[in-house]
């Protein structure tokens, strides 16, 4: 390999270690910005969003909540209810891919809010969620 | 010496197809991480294009789930799969399930309704639970561990 190959492969992993930079912190922050607009004392809740995790939304009848593929112990693997896929766990205490890329975030909460919770989750919620998943702290 | 490497990898490629217990997928980032997150990623080989391009087509509701991917991703996954698609109504089925292919039913004869309740399975969309290489592409008959050790079908 000539140098200036090695140089441009050194600009390739600076510009995707810049794109992956977001990390659960700044992940809830953002949310909690966006919630404040609306409700200026927003403050993210473990509290709330361990609730809202737990609930049984009555949407799906197999899916009725978070809980029914992401188990309700969130340092470990979950199943997916209907294939029986392993989920890898949903803390990001124990598994440090999660809550790095709002894409992804923004893919993942679309799609199971709407399954789940029959509908779009709020800035507000999806921050409370991942205070809580980075606090998972008692089992529910 | 490049040419050689080259044509080695272009064989590999044309060899996509099931053969030998073995289904050899191209490497494709997006449509492993994509279909590959709530079921195994399922081999374009498995279904043919129509099929492919039909079930792509209704993502919002897949198979009673919610799996919707932006524009660009769909397209980029619509093309891999239309490309290493199956070319026989052996893997074509209305439902647009693999498991309703005359290939799958045939390939499974041997599945006791036992087997395919047990809670291990629960699902036809859950390969692994007896095909335990299956994420590796090895779909041979020495990678099946039947949970329960049953296959045969069997009435007792």
């Amino acid at each position: 390999m000539n140098s200036g190959k090695f140089f441009i492969g050194l600009f390739c992993l600076a510009i995707a270690g810049t794109a992956q930079a977001e990390t659960p912190a700044t992940l809830m922050d953002g949310y909690a910005r966006d919630a404040m607009q609306s409700t200026p004392n927003f403050a993210p809740s473990a509290k709330r969003g361990q609730h809202f995790f737990a609930r049984d939304w009555g949407v799906s009848r197999k899916m009725p909540s978070c809980q029914s593929c992401h188990g309700n112990d969130l340092t470990r693997n979950g199943k997916h209810v209907i294939t029986g896929k392993r989920i890898a766990p949903l803390s990001p205490k124990v598994n440090a891919k999660r809550f790095t890329s709002l894409s992804k975030a923004e893919k993942w909460f679309g799609r199971n809010c709407k399954e789940v919770v029959g509908r779009e989750c709020t800035a507000a919620e999806k921050a409370d969620l991942i205070k809580f998943f980075s606090n998972p702290g008692v089992k529910s | 010496m490049k040419w050689i490497a080259g044509l080695v990898l272009a064989t590999v490629a044309v060899a996509a197809y099931a053969d030998g217990g073995r289904i050899n997928v191209p490497a494709n980032a997006t449509w492993k991480e994509e279909c590959g997150s709530c079921h195994i990623a399922y081999p374009p080989q498995l279904l043919t294009a129509g099929n492919w391009r039909q079930l792509m087509s209704g993502l919002d509701r897949h198979f009673g789930s919610n799996a919707s991917l932006g524009a660009g991703e769909r397209q980029e996954i619509t093309g891999f799969l239309e490309r290493y698609a199956a070319r026989s109504d052996r893997y074509a089925a209305s439902s647009l399930r693999i498991s309703d292919t005359s290939w799958f039913r045939r390939e499974h004869r041997e599945v006791s309704s036992r087997t395919w309740s047990d809670p291990e399975v629960g699902s036809r969309s859950n390969c692994t639970a007896c095909h335990v290489n299956a994420e590796r592409g090895d779909w041979s008959e020495h990678g099946i561990r039947v949970p329960g050790g049953r296959f045969e079908d069997d009435d007792d």
